[in-house]
């Protein structure tokens, strides 16, 4: 099957997604099965991550300021924008897509080759709404608290990082945070997270539901989404980067 | 009633179905035998609407299938129990949420009234106390029956079955085959099964039909099947000794 086949299935399918749940009450169930797989059992992963690249990435910047014409403060000015623009929203995301990616291919793929899928639709359930729709939203909704908390647990990990290191204050890194910052950097950020979130939910979803044949091939399948998803994410990054703040 | 006339299906350019058709009636359990490969799979996907038939046509109480409005079809859906050949129960849900599950989704039920229809339908298939197991948590057998249970709890006018004894013990297929005959005939439905296990021919074969390639090869009931001379069936149903000897008793018996 070639590429533009499968972007026109992905297209359909999104179309028989988002249409409004036959009930509505099975819906919320789902809904907070997904907020809680999806989006509360990642939060370690990047609560823990953040935290940790947050600290390296300062003492990388506090490593290589060699001059002392340069000031310390810069530090802390270069640790947010790099975490608030790129490493909470995109490199987050790429973590999320490997997680989450994955195991929603192989869900939807094992219940494809188990004929579960075509159980619902025998019984007369839009499959693609009862299972892909609850993950969408539960991922839109919920990734955006997830990757504002990255950046937060990500700055502190700088602070924390400089403090115990010794290579700069707390009070010259908290100087460079509030030197020049622009709200519309946050809503940025936003943007590609809510957009990654979309894709994070979809093209997983794609992957699990149209498999064809056994253990093996959801496994294959699984594999194909991340990549695909992390593409995905990559090339969507570079144009909302060039939207949006050129 | 179910009347299939004329049915093709085939996949990327190779036909599986070539002019099937077949009369199914209600409060009988009509039964698809044939080889592997036969199109019996693809036969009964059709019937429910997972494959959509290259040509021919499907009436179900005297109404064309492919002209149902869409409010018709999910009416038709709704009228529908399957039961599949490795059950397909929800693995993230409980028996009890699994059996419930066509309840919630098009009834307006109270919780009390579905549990008590859920509490009926499964104590039907013998499987009281289950309630809140979950499928990778019962045998074989069990999750048939609570496949069975699901399939029955919206009474369904149309039952269908694809392989229900696949990887059973003789016993607990012939368990499960008296179970599906006798719901067949306490509710009228209409009931068709796929098999290869012969003791199911044998046991609740009212009417059965013979795939052999793609086309109806045979057709008759449990006793004609004893004494058909058609070669390919002949074949296929007494390819054990066992059988054959069955056979010729039976033979012998009724001259």
């Amino acid at each position: 099957m070639n590429y533009l086949e499968h972007i026109g299935k992905y297209f359909i399918m999104l179309g028989r997604v988002f249409k409004k749940p036959q009930r509505s009450k099975v819906f919320y169930e789902a809904l907070l099965r997904e907020i809680e797989d999806l989006g509360l059992k990642s939060l370690g992963i990047i609560m823990f991550i953040s935290f940790f690249i947050g600290g390296v990435i300062s003492l990388q910047t506090a490593l290589n300021l060699e001059s002392p014409f340069i000031p310390k403060s810069l530090i802390g000015f270069a640790a947010k924008r790099s975490i608030i623009l790129e490493f909470a929203p995109t490199f987050c995301s790429i973590i999320l897509a490997g997680k989450v990616g994955s195991y929603i291919t192989s869900s939807i793929g094992s219940m494809r080759v188990t004929e579960q899928i075509d159980a619902l639709e025998v019984m007369g359930i839009n499959s693609l709404n009862y299972l892909v729709l609850p993950k969408i939203i539960a991922t839109v909704f919920f990734y955006p608290f997830l990757i504002s908390l990255g950046m937060f647990l990500g700055i502190f990990g700088g602070w924390v990082s400089g403090v115990l290191s010794g290579l700069f204050s707390g009070a010259e890194y908290i100087e460079g945070l509030q030197t020049d910052f622009n709200p519309f950097l946050l809503t940025y950020a936003m943007i590609k997270t809510l957009i990654f979130a979309f894709l994070i939910a979809t093209v997983p979803s794609y992957h699990g539901y149209y498999v064809k044949g056994g253990s093996i091939a959801v496994g294959r399948a699984s594999t194909q989404a991340v990549v695909w998803t992390t593409i995905l994410i990559v090339i969507a990054n570079y144009f909302l980067t060039q939207m949006l703040l050129t | 009633m179910i009347e299939v006339k004329k049915l093709y299906k085939g996949f990327e350019g190779n036909p599986i179905l070539k002019g099937v058709s077949a009369t199914f009636h209600p409060g009988k359990t009509s039964l698809i035998i044939g080889q592997s490969g036969s199109g019996k799979t693809v036969f009964l996907k059709s019937l429910i609407g997972l494959h959509t038939p290259d040509e021919g046509a499907i009436f179900f109480n005297g109404t064309l299938s492919s002209e149902f409005t869409e409010t018709e079809k999910q009416q038709w859906r709704q009228e529908i129990g399957m039961v599949f050949q490795g059950s397909a129960l929800l693995d993230s849900q409980t028996v009890e949420d699994n059996v419930m599950f066509p309840l919630k989704m098009f009834t307006k039920q109270s919780d009390e009234a579905m549990l008590a229809r859920v509490n009926f339908v499964l104590k039907r298939v013998n499987l009281e106390n289950s309630n809140k197991k979950l499928p990778a948590e019962l045998s074989g057998g069990m999750q048939k029956r609570v496949a069975i249970a699901r399939a029955i709890v919206m009474n369904p006018k149309y039952l269908f079955c694809d392989e229900p004894n696949s990887g059973l013990d003789p016993q607990t297929a012939i368990v499960i085959d008296k179970l599906i005959q006798e719901i067949t005939d306490e509710y009228n439905i209409t009931t068709v099964i796929n098999t290869h296990d012969m003791n199911s021919v044998m046991e609740i074969g009212e009417k059965i039909i013979f795939l052999k390639d793609g086309k109806k090869a045979w057709e008759g009931t449990s006793d004609e099947i004893f004494k058909t001379d058609n070669e390919a069936v002949v074949n296929f149903v007494y390819s054990s000794n066992l059988f054959k000897k069955v056979r010729e008793a039976y033979l012998r018996e009724t001259k």
